[in-house]
């Protein structure tokens, strides 16, 4: 079902790898119910987890994803900063390889660094979010948590809030949502609304209330506040009473929308603690939605091996 | 003395079958010569093409090209003349280093080149450059290549000073603070890449600026690479009013645009950056009614190692040398934009009025300066069989037109295509 190699992003995925890969996870997703942990899709199997940015959850989730799969794990960590020390990513890529890895599970703060080190590996490379470009596993978790509240991602409305800007979370959610046929809007203060999404097929919104209008879901992005030098709004406060989605918002919504965000939340700016708390709120559901579809995409590449 | 005989010879605005004689690497003699020699028979003879604009490396980054591999770049790709920029190692900002550039030169005796003073010492902004001392060594013109200088009064006075030797500032224009470490250009493809880009306005706001300080100050001044339609209007407006301003772009900008940045190939990445169709349009269109009056390379050649890296990390920069005329024939030319005599005056005669440089032009007299080319050729872009170091190229596998077979200076044939 996966035609390719590696999984850098959604944006070259046809819809069925996607409905494939969303199938799995479901699956996935019951059996971590059942309380499946020793499941036996990579036995033999080896993965490096080689992270240039911080993350807890992300990692975890792939590293959990693996291990539940009976891989073999190894985390690398590295700061951002020894990306431009040191060892290119080529080599790093080639020392991998010559480990014997089946996977390479990265993070990276500059767009386009999986496609580089796909190309250069036999490894799979699985893109756990490559700077603003795409963070595929977060997109399809996110919409594993839509289509099991509502059947089918045909039609839905998604509202994403937030600083579009940096998100390849959002990027990553439009290119799939929109494959799989759901309406996507987005809305950010106009200094975090990158060019050209509507030519990608977003409707972008002048206003909270537009973006939210009928939504079935409603999303929030996170604020990352180490990328909020230079102005790009006043205030936290600010942000949060302009831009942010509370109560009064969510009313526009349909009745029932699912909250949801990629986590982790600044409460009380992207979303209020109500939201966060309340009963459509889906936020603790994405985190195991997440270890699903990790264990769909790495059980979904060897399969395809034949 | 030698003769190249029977070749299609543009001189005097006009194609005429002529042979040409020369004699102490000047022109003797273009006409019905008859006798013994070089037969150019089939082949366009241009005058020597000129590249206001490149990067040759030396002193300091010898890995990525070198005075020698640079000028053999350059004669392969028809130019008989370039200007080398001063981003070195050191920086050209003495006539010590100008000195040496020089002697390189004739060292390597290929092409003539003519180095390019910083504008301040070191490229720092800081304070102004050896000026005169680098005139009297052989500098045609200042740039701060690679950046502007950011203190506009300091470029206020650079402009002055450098104009009471004649010399005109070359003028990279970039605000710093709003490219803000943008790698491409901002747009739909910027987006859909995930790569940070920079909006026009980070380089027309530098043109603008430059245009203000030449028409304030009486000066004049040169743009260089233009990549934005915008830019192209603040020129066009500019010397509609009678501001002394001239201005260069490179093939890559009339060629491509910001989609192939999605690939991620590194060999995309440019300073500036390549812009969307209508920019490449209004480049065009500049060319054709003279508000851009030259084109250049900004021949920039990289080692392998540094495009080899994530594309935030890479190095900006094309090898254009041995691409420029073949590129600005097909996609000019040949699509009937503008017609020979004009491109090749705008790679020729224009940088050379713009520097005052001598050459640019066939005729008795004249340096012996000129190309040989097959207009007819098809040939696919291979930065394996260049012989510049920089292999760095986004046109690798293109189809063009118009194949240098032969480039003459001074008389003495310093490229031949080898033939297989």
């Amino acid at each position: 079902m996966l035609k390719h190699k590696d999984l850098t992003g959604l944006y070259g995925l046809a819809a069925e790898e996607i409905d494939g890969i969303l199938r799995e996870g479901a699956d996935m997703k019951r059996l971590l119910k059942e309380g499946g942990k020793s499941l036996p899709y990579l036995r033999d199997r080896s993965a490096t987890i080689l992270f240039y940015e911080n993350s807890t959850r992300t990692r975890s989730s792939f590293e959990l994803a693996a291990k539940y799969m009976g891989a073999k794990v190894v985390n690398i960590s590295s700061s951002s900063s020894s990306v431009q020390k040191g060892e290119t990513l080529v080599d790093t890529g080639k020392t991998l390889d010559a480990m014997k890895n089946d996977f390479i599970i990265m993070r990276h703060p500059m767009g386009g660094a999986p496609a580089l080190l796909g190309k250069t590996v036999k490894a799979h490379v699985v893109n756990a979010g490559d700077g603003m470009n795409e963070h595929p596993t977060q997109a399809l978790l996110d919409m594993l948590t839509m289509r099991e509240r509502f059947g089918s991602l045909e039609g839905l409305t998604v509202a994403i809030l937030g600083d579009i800007r940096h998100s390849r979370v959002a990027k990553s959610n439009l290119f799939g949502l929109k494959k799989m046929g759901a309406d996507v809007r987005l809305f950010a203060p106009r200094t975090l609304m990158p060019a050209g999404l509507d030519k990608m097929g977003a409707t972008v919104c002048s206003s909270r209330e537009e973006a939210v209008e009928g939504a079935d879901v409603v999303m929030g992005l996170r604020i990352q506040l180490e990328r909020q030098q230079g102005g790009n709004f006043p205030s936290l406060g600010e942000y949060a009473k302009f831009y942010g989605i509370n109560e009064e918002v969510m009313k526009y919504a349909k009745k029932g929308a699912l909250v949801m965000h990629p986590g982790p939340v600044n409460r009380g700016v992207e979303l209020t603690s109500g939201l966060i708390d309340g009963e459509t709120s889906r936020i603790e559901d994405q985190v195991l939605s997440g270890v699903a579809v990790r264990m769909a995409v790495l059980a979904l590449m060897v399969r395809e091996e034949g | 003395m030698a003769v190249f005989k029977n070749g299609t010879v543009l001189a005097g605005g006009k194609f005429v079958k002529a042979d040409i004689r020369t004699e102490h690497g000047k022109i003797a003699e273009i006409g019905n010569i008859g006798g013994d020699g070089i037969d150019l028979n089939g082949l366009t003879v241009l005058p020597g093409l000129i590249d206001m604009h490149v990067h040759l490396r030396e002193p300091g980054f010898e890995r990525k090209e070198d005075i020698e591999s640079g000028s053999r770049a350059a004669v392969r790709g028809g130019f008989t003349q370039v200007c080398c920029m001063p981003n070195t190692k050191p920086a050209v900002d003495n006539k010590v280093v100008v000195s040496y550039i020089k002697t390189r030169a004739r060292e390597v005796g290929l092409c003539k080149i003519h180095p390019v003073g910083a504008i301040t010492e070191g490229q720092e902004g800081k304070n102004l450059s050896a000026v005169g001392g680098m005139k009297s060594a052989g500098i045609v013109a200042l740039s701060e290549d690679g950046k502007s200088v950011v203190n506009t009064k300091l470029m206020a006075n650079a402009m002055l000073y450098a104009w009471d030797f004649g010399l005109k500032c070359l003028c990279h224009c970039e605000d710093a603070s709003l490219v803000d470490g943008g790698v491409v250009n901002e747009g739909c493809s910027s987006t859909l890449a995930g790569l940070k880009g920079s909006i026009r306005a980070a380089e027309d706001i530098i043109i603008a600026r430059e245009i203000c300080l030449s028409e304030s100050l009486g000066v004049p001044v040169h743009i260089c690479h233009v990549s934005t339609y915008s830019g192209v209007q603040l020129i066009r407006e500019a010397k509609a009013r009678g501001v002394q301003v001239t201005a260069e772009t490179c093939p890559h900008y009339f060629t491509l645009t910001d989609e192939i940045i999605r690939s991620f190939d590194a060999n995309t990445k440019v300073n500036p950056p390549l812009r969307e169709e209508r920019d490449r349009l209004a480049i065009i269109a500049g060319l054709k009614d003279g508000t851009i009056d030259c084109i250049v390379t900004d021949h920039a050649p990289h080692h392998e190692d540094d495009k080899r890296v994530e594309y935030d990390l890479a190095a900006f920069g094309i090898s254009g040398l041995e691409t420029s005329f073949a590129l600005s024939y097909t996609a000019l030319v040949k699509s009937g934009e503008l017609t020979l005599p004009e491109l090749v005056q705008k790679m020729s005669k224009a940088p050379a009025q713009i520097l005052g440089l001598d050459g640019g032009e066939l005729a008795v007299g004249a340096p012996a300066d000129f190309t040989a080319v097959d207009l007819d050729a098809q040939w696919t872009v291979d930065p394996a069989q260049f012989v510049s170091k920089g292999k760095n190229t986004p046109f690798a596998g293109r189809k063009v037109f118009g194949k240098i077979k032969l480039t003459v200076v001074d008389g003495d044939i310093k490229y031949e295509e080898k033939t297989l």
